[in-house]
């Protein structure tokens, strides 16, 4: 691929922008893989390229060490190690990605979930030497608990094992033989070598034993989360557009639902129900910026107008009628804790899901799971990058489906009122 | 490698309209979320992209926030004119707040008169927060300009001295964001956070977005310096034995006049501009921003000092 081809070519055709998270320690060779999938897909230019060779000379390197391509904050750069989240583009002409690059350190979980959120594909590296480990464990688990659709296990580092097809092939039965404990669904097996880019954009010539595609057709051949299933349509109203004082009499009476569609389609003429009020009503017209469309599909922002007058207002949802979620005051999630300060029983803190706030309380901690044995232990409190299966009781009803159907409307956070900080992080079971 | 294009088969989101549609999700969630916000519009191509969002989030209504410029003074007429056209032509309230009024105040202090005033803007634009109680202000900034926005959340924290806190930053998952705050701090709202700079010039041909004339290819007087172009200005005049010549230049990026340079370019449309940046082999900033090349980490320093 050359930078050329990412010019916007008639006929070429757009697949819309995936996200993908690499999970895996700098020794796995993480940092080395992204610097790579930069660097060969043109997206590092020339100073930025001498601005790395630059400080890998300094740290007295011979050779330029790509991973130094992610490494960017100055105390991560003194500590050698990688702090927080970072996030990454580049494109291919049909498709443009958004790579998270999360720490693989254990005391980061809760930077893997910030991570994990939001992406549909999750690169699970592991060094061909070491084999499937404790972090590969925690790593899947957490994919896996996160709701990503599609898990690569790159099995790194295969130019050390002297491209052993063997070595691969123990490593996969490793994994599977966990995996299947645990559910996960889709996963596939790539052999790689990221320090000679094998297997990533170019085969390579080590690997010629491996038929199945590089690192990089399986990005362009991967489907995007929306698209996995048939879903239920969910519009969370986030702000109501009434111009009364509009100085066109025609926008008098005009009230536009303005939101983004979490899941599923609508169309117009579509029967709609609004929560939590209940009423009924059709969908009149779909709006963006005065251009009218005959439906919406997920991910898109617009405005709704309904053929019938009803008071709505930020924090309700606008459902099809017939399709409704589930209407409560409690709910149970598995729930990661991301705060310093522990998870106080006794205290109330509030809950944001979609669009709508209510105050919560712990009804009660089923247990807390190791994520390392996947053990479940009972706990009392929850202390930072704890995961554990929780209750909580809620001031106002939550419009909620399960996390596994629905991203969107199946996740929430916990904030702690005394700080505004965001503490908590939960999958609606 | 790449010659064959796989067309996926379902209904998804074109990557322009999925940039869109977040941004317009996230300016969506400021409005609904906070009480008093800003949008800062500079008159540059990010934060003009930012108004066509607004329009697309907001219209047929008003926006839910004035817009604001925090000028330096040293600001090219043409951007400065195409902002306050722009401005009327929305219809939106335009704040405009000068460094050379902080300087004025003794709040701003230049240690030489020829100083690039880039990072003066934070005090003048604290000064700006303070005075009318915004508790959030929503940027044009994008995580591919530099390695530090690279690890900044969309809606970003600041404390009362507007610090950023690289290594306390609140967790952002899905798309709930939080733009909770006390009285004196204030978030910081990327809505382009995910756009690079190609995604940006692709949205302004899509939008067919009109741009100040200095971002296309014209004849201006410069000095080469230090391997690099400058300009020849009022506030930027020639040292004693350089040569000023006219080349054909353009600007990727338009601030303050002192650590703005132009590259050499020929492209007179958008189009032409995108051909050149997806060939180009040097980054935005890398070229064109004088005041990021000090140190490794200048960037990150200055968001430490509440810089947007």
């Amino acid at each position: 691929m050359s930078a050329i081809e990412t010019l916007p070519l008639e006929n070429v055709p757009d697949n819309g922008l995936l996200r993908f998270l690499t999970c895996g320690s700098v020794d796995d060779g993480k940092s080395t893989l992204i610097g790579r999938l930069l660097y060969d897909s043109k997206t590092i230019l020339a100073d930025t390229l001498h601005a790395i060779k630059r400080s890998s000379e300094k740290r007295g390197l011979q050779v330029v060490d790509l991973s130094l391509l992610t490494d960017g904050l100055q105390a991560e750069r003194e500590q050698g190690i990688t702090i927080d989240v970072a996030y990454r583009y580049f494109t291919t002409g049909t498709r443009k990605y958004i790579i998270a690059d999360a720490p693989g350190h254990e005391q980061y979980t809760r930077n893997m979930v910030t991570a994990a959120s939001t992406a549909d594909l999750a690169i699970i590296l592991i060094d061909a030497r070491k084999g499937v480990l404790t972090q590969t464990r925690r790593h899947s688990y957490l994919a896996h608990l996160l709701g990503i659709p599609h898990v690569v296990v790159a099995v790194n580092k295969m130019d050390l094992v002297g491209h052993s097809a063997e070595v691969f092939e123990g490593i996969r039965r490793d994994y599977l033989a966990f995996a299947g404990t645990l559910g996960i669904g889709d996963v596939r097996f790539l052999p790689m070598s990221a320090l000679h880019g094998d297997m990533i954009v170019e085969r390579g010539d080590g690997l010629t034993w491996y038929d199945g595609p590089t690192l990089f057709e399986i990005l362009e051949s991967t489907t995007a989360v929306h698209s996995a299933h048939a879903e239920k349509f969910r519009f969370p109203v986030q702000y109501v557009c009434r111009p009364q004082g509009a100085a066109n009499p025609e926008l008098h009476d005009y009230r536009g639902f303005m939101g983004r569609v979490e899941s599923g389609e609508v169309a117009v003429g579509d029967a709609v129900t609004v929560l939590p009020s209940g009423h009924e009503s059709r969908i009149k017209a779909i709006e963006v910026f005065g251009q009218s469309l005959p439906q919406a599909i997920a991910e898109q922002s617009v405005t709704l107008l309904l053929a019938d007058e009803i008071d709505i207002s930020r924090g309700d949802m606008i459902v099809k009628s017939g399709e409704s979620p589930t209407v409560s005051k409690q709910i149970e999630a598995m729930l990661c804790w991301l705060s310093e300060t522990p998870l106080d029983p006794r205290r109330k803190y509030l809950i944001r899901h979609t669009t709508r706030d209510s105050k919560a309380m712990l009804a009660g901690i089923a247990y807390r799971l190791d994520i390392n044995s996947l053990e479940q232990q009972p706990a009392e409190r929850l202390a930072i990058n704890d995961i554990a299966r929780v209750g909580f009781k809620l001031a106002q009803p939550l419009f909620v489906d399960p996390y596994a159907d629905s991203r969107g409307t199946g996740a929430f956070i916990v904030i702690d009122e005394s700080t505004n900080a965001t503490v908590g992080a939960g999958m609606i079971l | 490698m790449m010659t064959t294009a796989t067309t996926l088969s379902h209904a998804t989101l074109s990557h322009l309209d999925w940039l869109e549609s977040e941004a317009i999700h996230i300016m969506r969630e400021v409005a609904g979320q906070c009480s008093n916000p800003v949008l800062l519009f500079s008159g540059g191509k990010d934060s003009i992209c930012m108004l066509r969002i607004a329009e697309k989030a907001f219209r047929p209504g008003r926006f839910p926030f004035p817009l604001m410029h925090i000028d330096t003074g040293h600001n090219y007429r043409e951007v400065i004119d195409f902002r306050d056209r722009r401005a009327a032509e929305l219809g939106e309230r335009l704040i405009v707040r000068s460094v050379e009024e902080s300087m004025a105040r003794g709040t701003v202090v230049l240690k030489s008169p020829d100083e690039p005033r880039n990072k003066h803007q934070s005090v003048t634009l604290l000064e700006a927060i303070e005075e009318f109680g915004f508790d959030a202000c929503i940027g044009g900034a994008r995580r591919d300009e530099e390695k530090a926005r690279a690890k900044e959340r969309i809606f970003s924290f600041r404390d009362e001295f507007g610090q950023w806190d690289p290594k306390n930053q609140r967790p952002e998952l899905w798309d709930l964001y939080n733009a909770r705050s006390f009285k004196g701090e204030n978030i910081r709202v990327f809505p382009i956070s995910n756009w690079t700079e190609i995604d940006v010039w692709q949205y302004i041909e899509r939008e067919n977005l009109a741009l100040p004339s200095i971002y296309f290819a014209h004849w201006r007087p410069i000095v080469r310096r230090h391997g690099g172009i400058l300009p020849v200005t009022e506030v930027t005049p020639p040292r004693a034995g350089e040569a000023v010549v006219t080349l054909q230049v353009r600007f990727r990026t338009v601030g303050d006049i002192t650590c703005t340079a132009p590259v050499e370019s020929s492209a007179g449309s958008v189009a032409a501009i995108i051909a050149e940046t997806a060939t180009t082999t040097i980054t935005e900033r890398g070229a064109t921003r004088l005041d990021d090349q000090t140190s490794d980490a200048s960037m990150e320093q200055r968001k430490k000092e509440g810089y947007f």
